[in-house]
């Protein structure tokens, strides 16, 4: 397969990856938002800690606001990762490649595209609301056309693989910026507030009922922390995430009948992953964790692109 | 009054009807109204669903567009076929005849079969291949030959384009929605396939391969990228023939051989099918500024370890000056009179012929040599007084530039209006020729561009036309 070709199948995974967790943060945040707290300037701060999620938390300046948010995250033109510009990429990735991908596959990006169109750029919060919810129907049209109707080749690895790279990243930002931003200074970790926050980011990434099904037991931080960082169970944690990076690397090499560093470097982070327990992470700190998790997956992103999509 | 594909000469459908339209419109009388409407809003969205667009340079609002899709079919029976055929492959065999013969001994030049300068001094002509002979000897594998209709039995040759002719992914994808929009119209009627394009396609492009690439030569598609007007269709050949689509950068020539990089390393290439020009294959030979083409490609061809379809320098055989002179060329090579016609034409070139054309700019279509698409050219009868009168001072300045054609009324063909109508608009045809050590081969079918404005007669996608499918029939 063309390098280019892979390049490109990669960063089609990556970018619809990134809409969808943008459209989930947004509309968490919008959730958030509405949850009534003491102090003033909360609505900021829940505004500013999507930013952070997002990678960007100093995009807007000091005071960002709802619906600035809201325009830099889902349209804007200055952002390089909106929502809009993430499904315009895709599909401009899928078509450069499009011989590479099904025929479903490359009608549901493009399918996307069109819609982007139609959808304009809703102001008001339902209107929005809906935009946010077509986004997510769309990521799962080309999600579902991948699995069902792609080719178990070289191109489905590539695609996989960065979406798994992305949506480990994703997740990663996700906790951190739950546990260091969001909950205000006094608020007690496990209280009322940090309550209704982890359940409402929980159902955004599809994980509350997952929770309530693996651990029988009331929302608490460090078993979320558990559930999003080391459950294989769960989609999205970082096992997870590293699991399938794993997978589509071996795979890789195994068609190609060579392993090298992108293999090895996965390969060791994964052992790590089998011996972590989650009381240890918390004891050396979630926050260092996290980042030191972040460096990581961009060193492996950098191996990936250096032994394949150069 | 045009000659018209259905009627023969009426305006209004319904009285006379020639023999390859009877079952056509058989059918139209029994199908039900608004059908045809109905139809045709299907086939937009489903064109639009897959992503079957162009790019329209200059035009940010809307950089992708469809071609607009008629769904009445033109239709070509099998006895006017065969003169079409027969024509086709004399025209494109001499062609590359004459390639060979101006890059090597230049005898038609020495006999004076046309001037000398006319070809040497031809913008398109290649000194670098001077001398050359492209693998297996086949200068224009893919041709693509606009022809246009006046009446019955009465055929001319507007263009033979052979450089990197486009279209012909309209040619399969028409017919695929015909076949899915009518499929019981298909049933009744003796249409020959055109799927077995891709094959053909391939088939040939295997047989120019170089004779040491051994009996599974590497074929790539090269393309500019998606921002060409013609992606789509170099996306769609790449799929259809299950090769690589490549641009420039994944190529790379090194010892004398081509590479493409791949996930797995570099991958010998041996023969390219390539949809850019000349001009952007290799900033070594050609443009330095092209960031589309390969360093060193052209070293690598001239020492024959690579074959390039079409050939290096064939623009000097579809180019409009030496387009005057294709009957003298195909008797010539071939020593038979040519089946296809000429359109007749006027060489501003000439003093004689330039006089005539200025004193008859009002009926005459004017064109300049190296022009393309449409664009700079004036249609008479369709100009405005200060048109004719900037083209005039055009055409004083520099006659060399120009050639002059009577107005020619094409051919129509029913097709749906904007009121859902069938009405006759103005039709060209460009079926796809392709050569090879085997023999020259013609697709039963083509590429219909069709004039919508009433009365229009520029059929080109950048100028409003639109295409439909065209049938051969069997019998």
């Amino acid at each position: 397969m063309l390098s280019r070709t892979a390049d490109a199948l990669y960063w089609t995974g990556r970018y619809i990856e990134r809409a969808d967790f943008l459209a989930r943060i947004l509309e968490a945040t919008i959730r958030l938002a509405a949850i009534p707290t003491r102090g003033d300037g909360d609505a900021e701060t829940v505004w500013a800690s999507a930013l952070a999620c997002a990678s960007v938390p100093k995009a807007l300046g000091r005071s960002p606001t709802e619906k600035s948010v809201r325009d830099f995250l889902a349209f804007s033109p200055d952002n390089a990762s909106s929502i809009t510009a993430c499904i315009t990429r895709a599909r401009t990735n899928a078509r450069s490649v499009r011989t590479a991908l099904t025929t479903e596959l490359w009608e549901a990006i493009n399918g996307a595209w069109n819609g982007l169109a139609e959808q304009g750029q809703p102001t008001r919060r339902d209107d929005f609301t809906r935009f946010l919810e077509w986004v997510k129907a769309m990521t799962l049209a080309v999600e579902g056309a991948t699995s069902r109707t792609m080719l178990r080749n070289d191109g489905y690895y590539f695609l996989r693989l960065g979406a798994a790279i992305e949506r480990a990243d994703n997740t990663a930002r996700l906790l951190d910026v739950k546990y260091h931003l969001l909950l205000p200074e006094g608020e007690r970790v496990g209280g009322q507030l940090d309550y209704f926050q982890w359940t409402t980011l929980l159902r955004e990434v599809s994980a509350l009922t997952a929770y309530r099904w693996v651990y029988r037991d009331s929302v608490k931080p460090w078993l979320v922390a558990d559930l999003l960082v080391l459950n294989r169970q769960m989609p999205r944690s970082l096992a997870s995430c590293q699991t399938s990076i794993v997978h589509y690397l071996e795979l890789l090499a195994g068609d190609y009948g060579r392993r090298g560093p992108a293999q090895r470097l996965a390969a060791d982070r994964m052992r790590r992953f089998d011996n972590s327990r989650i009381e240890s992470i918390f004891q050396a700190g979630l926050h260092e964790y996290i980042l030191a998790f972040l460096a990581e997956n961009g060193r492996l992103a950098q191996a990936i692109q250096d032994q394949y999509l150069a | 009054m045009a000659f018209d594909e259905m009627s023969g000469e009426a305006s209004a459908y319904g009285t006379h009807v020639r023999e390859s339209y009877r079952g056509l419109a058989r059918w139209l009388a029994e199908a039900p109204e608004g059908l045809l409407q109905a139809r045709s809003r299907q086939a937009e969205l489903f064109f639009r669903r897959m992503g079957i667009t162009f790019a329209v340079y200059g035009d940010a609002e809307s950089s992708e567009r469809l071609i607009p899709f008629d769904v009445a079919p033109r239709i070509i029976g099998a006895a006017e076929w065969a003169g079409l055929e027969a024509g086709l492959i004399q025209r494109v065999a001499a062609i590359n005849l004459f390639l060979a013969d101006i890059y090597g001994p230049q005898e038609c030049l020495k006999a004076g079969v046309l001037p000398a300068e006319l070809v040497l001094t031809n913008p398109h002509y290649c000194p670098e291949m001077q001398g050359q002979r492209p693998p297996r000897g086949i200068w224009v594998q893919i041709a693509g030959v606009d022809l246009v209709r006046t009446g019955e039995d009465d055929f001319y040759v507007l263009e033979d384009n052979c450089r990197t002719p486009s279209g012909v992914s309209y040619m399969l994808e028409n017919r695929e929605m015909m076949m899915r929009l009518f499929p019981d119209l298909f049933a009744d009627y003796p249409v020959r396939p055109v799927e077995t394009y891709a094959d053909m396609l391939l088939a040939s492009l295997r047989a120019c391969a170089p004779e040491a690439a051994g009996a599974d030569p590497t074929i790539v598609v090269l393309t500019p990228g998606p921002f060409n007007s013609a992606y789509y269709e170099h996306s769609f050949l790449a799929d259809k023939l299950g090769v690589e689509l490549v641009e420039g950068r994944d190529l790379f020539v090194d010892d004398g051989k081509v590479f493409m990089r791949t996930t797995e390393g570099r991958q010998r290439v041996d023969v390219v099918y390539r949809r850019i020009d000349d001009d952007f294959l290799d900033p070594l030979t050609f443009r330095p500024d092209s960031a589309l083409g390969v360093p060193g490609l052209m070293a690598a061809y001239q020492a024959g370890a690579v074959t390039l379809a079409n050939a290096v320098g064939t623009g000097v055989a579809d180019d409009k000056a030496v387009y005057t002179y294709m009957p003298e060329i195909i008797r010539f090579f071939t020593g038979e009179e040519p089946i296809l016609n000429n359109v007749p034409t006027w060489r501003c070139r000439e003093p004689e012929a330039l006089k005539y054309t200025l004193a008859h700019l009002e009926e005459l279509v004017v064109k300049e040599v190296g022009g393309s698409g449409g664009y700079g050219m004036l249609v008479g009868p369709a100009a405005s007084k200060s048109e004719i009168e900037t083209f005039r001072r055009r055409l004083i300045d520099d006659p060399d530039e120009f050639i002059a054609q009577p107005t020619l009324a094409l051919s129509t063909a029913p097709t749906l209006d904007r009121n859902g109508e069938l009405a006759p608009r103005h039709v060209d045809l460009r079926p796809f020729v392709l050569s090879s050590p085997e023999g020259v081969k013609v697709a039963p079918g083509g590429l219909t561009r069709v004039a919508l404005k009433e009365g229009s007669l520029v059929v080109n996608s950048s100028q409003g036309g639109g295409t439909k499918d065209t049938w051969v029939l069997d019998v």
